[in-house]
């Protein structure tokens, strides 16, 4: 694929929904779309490590946690500029995530220890935000309204919208740069076969802390804007186990190790959830409850059609050029 | 139900095509249709989740008092006009709340009532204010929730600092009315924002009283076990514990207190999940003694509030806190709209913020709401005494005397 | 704080507690052992398993009795799970089965919600107070109930997958896959009889939790990452391993507690999984990956 037609569609795409507010849509919609699209930027994150990287994570809410409070506390706590603390934000968070990175990977944890141990250490985080009075205590922190372009708060929900997604395109951008790259190349090949890639001399320690302190950066980044969004943030907000599962949930069902994988799937996964609602509002629980129904049954009939989609999309817009360096296989 | 299927079939509408959302957007906000049509009021409550029992207790409340102004001929200054409940779940999630509140102002509603717990109530309250919706808080009780200079945002029940302020004036008149046998206290919480906000308040505020607090126990909810907490409290062995936690955790204690035959000379809660909960009276009629309780409830003299809580226990369902508060929060409202005699929001807020509404069954008194807080908001101490619960102060309205200390 | 009589109550009541996290974690690392997948429904179906027994007790049926009925109704349930919902729905890949557990815990704990909303019940039965008098501490007679059960249940236990022939191919079916089949076991049998064994050790300690605590439709959430905890600490696919480790996490958790208090205490039991992941991964008993 050559470089237009592979960052071209990305644009294309990104152009065509930052269209979305211009069309007037309800502020239920453009709510819907910020949330969605918070969740697709987190599950980048998670893309990069898991999709990719074959590095399944459970606990990425340590770093959409680590972006939330990071921002919220240089906020509230030391008055710092509300743009300033996003960007400061973001960089704890890769900073975090290269921690997490270096004592896992040093010991060697792949696969299901892998998972479990992010599992843990979110765990971790999350209680000692509950309990230390520097992370707000189990109130958490709120951030004060006060609506100013300045102070990353807007009246309209559309400027949230477009901020979210202009995050997501660069994010899909930069995804785009890494599969064409050599880092990308040896991200894959330590999925694939890590031992082949070490023995071809790749050093998998730094390539893996690289992808994860990325990871860390973008799904910190979802963080930052949802308490901006949001005005507050405490332990479960920030730490929960539901950023975690809809981190990997969107790029699962998306399409893992795909660029568009993640907002694919954060979509998908936000019109699944509108339409259990409406099919069954009435009783309480009943349209959760089909929710997880449908999950199963898309996973059982729809996995290989949601792939195969996006892969007959791919093929057709590829068509008449030569085969990707790096093929993103599943 | 007539409020599923129209919530149902608009949001199909809603679903069908983006122009459809579009176009319901821009479409005439229903409250600016003739009179005699329906009001449409947003009921907001997490009636799934972690918070699903108490959600769905408030919507129970706020369900019993639409129908029962509907039943009494509606909004009398519209020409009759019903109610119609727009109903939102909260999921249990801040997130949820505000989408569920981009719903209802979607559907037109002319104010919402609920929330419950004070995340979703302070997310809540701040989007329904970017459309001056007039937005009454039920539960929360975080102070911060009408701290925050919103104009559009009214609690009618009492927060932390009023909730705690009468424990501690209850709890010293108690003691001194018994000749103050209790001296020293030992503090149980759950470790969440109501348990840590409440200790806080506590710690700062007993030694002034002159208690001794030889310890502050927190807790997670869930917990799975609460045997060390009763270890720690018999290995100090406090006068007074002052548990405040959620349901399962205070039955957990309390069982296993009985179990340990720890008994202090009195446990005095605040706003603890199961101490004035029928449910724990009847099912654990021993760990329930005597136990007292410092939280909401309703007005026992109030002839409407003894019918309604009649008409929830022949629904097979426990009377709580917060259905009689919701039920009593869409009275609020619904005297609001009938004095504005208009569904407009500025009217309906101006309407909230004059209001002297006493026809709620809260003990309450005649509401007055300043920077949003109803001043006569305040909470009630209750002893379990046999197999029902009791009001011991205020003395107002008194239906039974404290026992303290408890017998030996 | 330090008084021996203390510290020996709180040893004792890490050890009932436990052994029911023990009995929770073992089919889970059984489920890991043999069929290498992270059960995300785990904990619903300890859910679904306390009401159970919870209508049960409703219909007359004494929880340590209904034990009898559920364990086998149970164990049906798991093995149809796996075989009829799960293993065709995942097409066999890993990532797929941690999404069809993920949505089969969505679903069990939104139905549960629906069709019995989500009050805290709990049941009391005329032992449920009874207690066992040391001296210097009064032990729950259900929770040492609980635990005699809990060991008597691992006993089985190992004694079913080191002495009889669905046991070895249990284990062979862990240890190597493909060679199991080609030895004519028939694996995905196997993988169910496994998913059931799982089933049924939660229903059993569904009933012996029931007397000492609640059932609401999230209760068997409390209880799932303590299992992770322990699995992970006993080593992934040792039934020795959880049981000893289930043990040995109560007992911390309990101590940890004490000195920390039990919401900082919860932080003692993962900075433990951390540390285990970290420098021992197999964990105790588990082979060496």
């Amino acid at each position: 694929m050559s470089a237009a037609r592979a960052y071209g569609l990305i644009i294309g795409v990104v152009a065509l929904f930052a269209l979305v507010p211009l069309a007037g849509p309800s502020n239920t919609l453009l709510n819907g779309m910020v949330l969605a699209l918070l969740i697709a930027l987190a599950g980048s994150g998670w893309n990069l490590l898991g999709g990719y990287g074959g590095l399944f994570s459970f606990g990425h809410a340590a770093f959409f946690g680590t972006g939330a409070y990071a921002s919220a506390i240089l906020q509230s706590r030391y008055g710092v500029n509300a743009w300033a603390a996003f960007a400061v934000a973001i960089a704890i968070g890769a900073v975090v995530g290269w921690v997490i990175g270096f004592l896992s990977f040093r010991s060697g944890l792949r696969g299901s220890y892998f998972a479990l141990v992010t599992l843990a250490f979110a765990e971790v985080f999350r209680i000692i935000a509950n309990a230390s009075p520097f992370f707000g205590g189990a109130p958490g922190i709120l951030l004060k309204l006060d609506i100013r372009p300045a102070n990353f708060q807007f009246e309209s929900r559309a400027i949230y919208y477009w901020i979210a997604l202009a995050l997501v395109g660069l994010t899909m951008l930069v995804m785009r740069a890494i599969e064409r790259s050599r880092l990308g190349a040896y991200i894959v090949a330590i999925r694939e076969n890590e031992n082949a890639a070490k023995a071809l001399g790749v050093n998998s320690l730094a390539v893996k802390l690289k992808a994860i302190a990325l990871s860390a950066a973008i799904t910190a980044a979802a963080g930052a804007l949802y308490v901006q969004y949001f005005l507050l943030v405490n332990a479960d907000l920030g730490f929960g186990t539901w950023i975690s599962i809809d981190a990997l949930l969107a790029p699962i069902i998306g399409g893992l190790g795909t660029v568009f994988g993640p907002l694919l799937g954060a979509l998908l996964l936000h019109e699944l959830g509108e339409l259990t609602r409406a099919i069954a509002g009435g009783v309480p629980g009943i349209d959760t409850a089909l929710f997880g129904a449908l999950l199963i049954l898309v996973i059982a009939f729809a996995r290989d059609g949601v792939q195969g989609v996006i892969g007959r999309l791919f093929a057709r817009m590829t068509r008449k050029t030569a085969p990707p360096a790096i093929e993103a296989v599943s | 139900m007539r409020t599923g299927i129209t919530t149902t079939l608009t949001r199909r509408n809603l679903l069908a095509t983006t122009a459809g959302a579009a176009a319901a957007s821009l479409a005439m906000p229903s409250y600016l249709r003739a009179q005699g049509a329906s009001i449409k009021v947003g009921i907001l409550q997490p009636v799934t989740g972690a918070l699903a029992f108490d959600g769905q207790q408030g919507q129970l409340g706020a369900e019993l008092a639409v129908k029962a102004v509907n039943d009494t001929g509606g909004i009398k200054s519209l020409g009759g006009a019903k109610l119609e409940i727009v109903m939102g779940d909260a999921r249990s999630t801040p997130d949820g709340g505000t989408s569920e509140v981009e719903h209802m102002q979607n559907e037109g509603v002319a104010a919402i009532v609920g929330g419950f717990a004070s995340p979703i109530c302070l997310a809540a309250t701040q989007a329904a204010a970017r459309y001056d919706l007039p937005y009454i808080v039920d539960v929360g009780v975080t102070d911060q929730i009408v701290q925050r200079g919103l104009k559009n945002t009214f609690r009618f029940a009492p927060g932390f600092g009023i909730v705690s302020t009468t424990a501690l004036d209850n709890l010293v008149k108690l003691n001194d009315a018994a000749g103050k046998p209790a001296k020293t206290v030992v503090l149980v919480h759950e470790d969440g924002l109501f348990g840590s906000g409440l200790a806080k308040l506590l710690q700062a505020e007993l030694p002034k009283r002159g208690f001794e607090i030889l310890d502050t126990i927190a807790h997670p909810t869930p917990a799975r076990d609460m045997s060390n907490v009763a270890l720690q409290i018999r290995a100090k062995n406090p006068d007074l514990l002052i548990p405040s936690s959620y349901y399962g955790e205070f039955v957990l204690l309390a069982r296993t207190m009985q179990q340990q035959r720890i008994k202090p000379k009195g446990v005095y809660c605040v706003l603890n999940g199961a101490a004035s909960n029928f449910r724990f009276v009847k099912e654990f009629p021993d760990a329930a003694q005597n136990v007292m309780d410092c939280n909401h409830w309703y007005d026992p003299r109030k002839e409407a509030a003894v019918a309604l809580r009649k008409q929830v226990e022949a629904q097979g369902k426990f009377f709580t806190y917060n259905t009689a508060l919701n039920y009593s929060c869409v009275l609020l409202l619904a005297d609001a709209i009938e004095r504005a005699a208009s569904a407009d929001r500025a009217k309906i807020t101006a309407a909230l913020a004059s209001s002297t509404f006493a026809g709620h069954i809260m003990p309450y008194g005649p509401t007055k709401f300043v920077d949003g807080q109803n001043q006569g908001a305040g909470p009630v101490n209750l002893q379990v005494q046999g197999s029902d619960i009791k009001v011991i102060f205020p003395d107002a309205f008194a239906d039974g005397k404290p026992i303290f200390p408890v017998p030996a | 704080m330090l008084a021996p009589d203390i510290l020996l109550s709180a040893v004792l009541n890490g050890l009932l507690t436990g052994a029911v996290y023990a009995l929770v974690a073992v089919g889970l690392t059984l489920v890991y052992g043999v069929l290498h997948i992270i059960n995300f429904a785990h904990g619903a179906i300890l859910s679904v398993a306390m009401f159970a027994a919870y209508f049960a007790w409703m219909a007359g049926l004494d929880p340590y009795l209904a034990m009898l009925v559920l364990a086998p109704a149970f164990y049906a349930l798991g093995y149809a799970l796996q075989r009829f919902v799960i293993s065709p729905a995942s097409h066999g890949e890993d990532q797929n089965v941690l999404l069809v557990t993920l949505g089969l815990s969505i679903l069990i704990e939104n139905a549960l919600n629906a069709a019995f909303h989500s009050d805290t019940r709990s049941i009391d039965v005329a032992y449920g107070l009874d207690t066992i008098d040391l001296g210097f501490t009064f032990l729950p007679l259900p929770r040492v109930i609980a635990f005699a059960v809990a060991c008597a249940v691992g006993l089985a236990l190992w004694y079913l997958l080191t002495r009889t022939d669905t046991g070895k191919a249990i284990r062979a079916v862990a240890k190597e896959t493909y060679g199991a089949s080609l030895m004519g076991i028939d694996v995905a049998h196997i993988y169910a009889v496994t998913f059931g064994l799982g089933a049924a050790c939660l229903a059993i300690a569904a009933c012996l939790l029931l007397p000492s605590y609640y059932v609401n439709p999230r209760v068997g959430e409390a209880y799932v990452l303590v299992a992770f905890t322990i699995v992970v600490f006993g080593g992934m696919g040792s039934v020795p391993g959880a049981l000893i480790g289930g043990l040995a996490i109560g007992v911390i958790e309990s101590l940890t507690g004490l000195f920390f208090g039990d919401s900082l205490g919860q932080l003692g039991i993962f900075l433990i999984f951390i540390l285990v992941l970290l420098l021992r991964p197999t964990g105790l008993f588990g082979a060496r990956a």
